[in-house]
């Protein structure tokens, strides 16, 4: 099942749709995840990710739609005879069996022998930085532990796909960002084609090749985080990965007058007439200026950026990003001018 | 440390009130049972336990029907169970009504309604006392039901053998290695109620004419009354003997995980 590029197995979802009575979990999901690529599947809670892992997973079936692997139809596989590692959101550790028990039970289930079971767990084991607790019990390990545990178990079978079902949601967010960095370096170390499911966008833009957003079942947009953050293609992604203000614009040709600054636009924005345009914090540029179109509403530190909220005139509350220097001259009152920087924008029809 | 004297007081209080309450009974039957007419001590009545013939085979009989009904038992319901809420949890209500049906039956409802049953049972399979089975496994549902209901409802069966399954875990497996070992107290609580549930099983063996070891009791406490005291506390004996057993046997494996640390 190895691919020529590596370890991992191409991942293709082929117009999966899976229906609960009258909701449609998944409508109509497209998705193809290259051999060894680490995938983030972003999206508000119930728009169907954990469906389309436990159907990839084979322990869910779709209604409609296949799903491929390095091209070969598995969707009548059954789970156990697929070829993934699954990491679940609950603990999901046997109670009853060793760490290293629980590291070596798909080996077992391949018919390996006691042996070659504890050598390979014990190296599983040490990836995830674990060694020395290979005797112990789940109940006698940490949240944080118990995850990278089964992380270690699904990785020590070497599937060819790797399922991480929000594997941090129950931890803490120091242990988390730890954690997912970990898991990014094991990752990169073995090469497996990961699909990260989530509905933090830090962790999906922190550490996937490509993030796919979805919304109600679907796959909104799917691509690296820069360009996903510069470049969002729908009104859903723009709103749902990082911040972003509204304001109103008007299109004409390529670009569009926003707060009277001229501004390219992005693909999929209004062909012509008003709209709303979604521009983020860093691109809007704020200065002291006493006849100005706003006035400094509240600032918040953030480290060595600020965020500044401002109240246009006769318009609505929007945040910039300046530097924490700057901010420290807008006190909250304070007549400023907000401009738009040059950056392309994305204008959706308004309302 | 006043509260914890009068706590500690009140327990000991408790624990002699209960032991009381159990031991009475108890040693007034060995007293009892142990007695001889010239107001001696003799143990002929526990002789009488091996040596009446009667009596000894329906101690067998007994113990061979508790141990077909906890077989029997396990082999329905803890399939049934751990499948049902792994796969059809839809019918868990249905599965939970019909294994508590038979507490609301009166026993002698019961042996009416199922002397039909009997009579093809006894035509068919055979008329040994041991088809009694049938009836003590229908019998014990409800209270093995609870058991290993409660057991199933402490782990996340569902997650566990979803993650076994992806490791390439088939279903037999799955039962077998992974949801079984963790509802183990659950299955053996189940089995140590079957047992003394069947070892006191008195009404529907008589109703049907079958000599078990409560209707002997019975039957000899009209002629021989020591000897019929003697079976009764040897019953009760072995029941809390079996019940200490299992409770060691459950806290062993536990004691046996928390050394390993
Ligand atoms: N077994 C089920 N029975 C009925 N409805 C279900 C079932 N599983 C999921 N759903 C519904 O399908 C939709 C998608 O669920 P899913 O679990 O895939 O969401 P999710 O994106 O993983 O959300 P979350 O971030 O909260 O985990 C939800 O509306 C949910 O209510
Ligand atoms: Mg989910």
């Amino acid at each position: 099942m190895t691919s020529p590029q590596g370890p991992g197995a191409e991942v293709v979802l082929d117009g999966l749709s899976r229906h609960y009575g009258s909701v449609h979990a998944l409508d109509g999901l497209h998705l193809t995840i290259e051999p060894g690529e680490m995938v983030a599947l972003l999206g508000p809670s119930g728009c169907g990710k954990t469906t389309a892992l436990r159907i990839l997973a084979g322990l869910e079936r779709a209604d409609e739609g296949r799903v491929l692997v390095s091209g070969q139809d598995i969707s009548d596989v059954p789970a156990n005879k697929r070829d993934m590692g699954m990491v679940f959101q609950a603990y999901s550790l046997f109670p009853h069996m060793t760490v290293l028990e629980n590291v070596g039970f798909g080996l077992r289930m391949r018919g390996v022998g006691q042996r070659e079971r504890r050598a390979r767990g014990l190296e599983v084991l040490q990836l995830v930085g674990l060694g020395d607790q290979r005797d112990r019990y789940a109940h006698q390990l940490s949240g944080g532990q118990q995850q990278r545990v089964a992380l270690a178990r699904a990785l020590a079978v070497e599937p060819s796909v790797l399922l991480l079902d929000e594997p941090l949601s129950a931890l803490d967010a120091k242990v988390r960002t730890q954690l997912r960095e970990e898991i990014r370096r094991v990752q990169m170390e073995v090469g497996r084609t990961t699909v990260f499911v989530t509905h933090d966008q830090e962790e999906a833009l922190a550490i996937a090749d490509r993030v796919g957003v979805m919304s109600n079942g679907r796959l909104e947009q799917i691509a690296p985080p820069e360009e996903l953050y510069a470049r969002p293609r729908t009104r859903f992604v723009a709103e749902f990965v990082g911040l972003t203000n509204r304001l109103d614009a008007a299109v004409d040709g390529s670009t569009a007058r926003v707060l009277d600054c001229t501004v390219p636009l992005l693909d999929g924005s209004v062909a012509s007439g008003p709209g709303l345009a979604l521009v983020r914090p860093e691109a809007l540029e704020v200065r002291p200026e006493s006849d100005g179109n706003a006035a400094v509403a509240s600032r918040s530190f953030l480290g060595s950026v600020s965020h500044v909220t401002c109240d246009l005139d006769g318009g609505p509350e929007v945040t910039a990003q300046t530097s924490s220097a700057l901010a420290a001259e807008l006190a909250p009152g304070t007549r400023v001018r907000v401009s738009v920087a040059p950056s392309p924008v994305l204008v959706v029809p308004a309302g | 440390m006043k509260p914890s004297y009068t706590w500690r007081v009140t327990r000991v209080a408790l624990l002699l009130l209960f032991g009381a309450f159990f031991l009475v009974p108890l040693l007034a039957m060995l007293d009892f049972s142990t007695r001889d007419l010239g107001g001696g001590r003799s143990g002929e009545a526990w002789l009488d336990l091996v040596r009446d013939p009667d009596l000894s085979a329906a101690i067998i009989t007994s113990l061979l029907l508790a141990l077909l009904t906890v077989g029997g038992m396990l082999v329905l319901l803890v399939p049934t169970m751990i499948w049902v809420r792994l796969r059809v949890p839809r019918a868990t209500r249905l599965v939970e009504f019909l294994c508590l049906l038979p507490l609301t039956i009166p026993a002698l409802v019961i042996v009416v309604g199922m002397r039909n049953v009997y009579s093809w049972v006894n035509y068919l399979v055979s008329d040994s006392v041991l088809t009694l089975t049938f009836v003590y496994v229908v019998l014990v549902l409800p209270y093995s039901y609870r058991a290993i209901d409660a057991a199933l409802s402490g782990i996340d069966a569902v997650t566990l053998s979803e993650a076994a399954r992806s490791l390439g875990a088939g279903w037999f497996t799955v039962i077998g290695r992974i949801v079984v070992p963790n509802i183990w107290s659950g299955v053996l609580s189940a089995a140590f109620v079957s047992v003394a549930l069947v070892l006191g099983e008195f009404t529907i063996a008589s109703l049907t004419n079958y000599e078990n070891l409560q209707v002997v009791i019975a039957l000899l406490g009209k002629s021989e009354a020591r000897t019929s005291v003697a079976a009764s506390a040897a019953a009760l004996l072995f029941a809390s003997v079996l019940l200490m057993a299992l409770s060691y046997v459950g806290r062993g494996r536990r004691a046996r995980k928390e050394n390993l640390t």
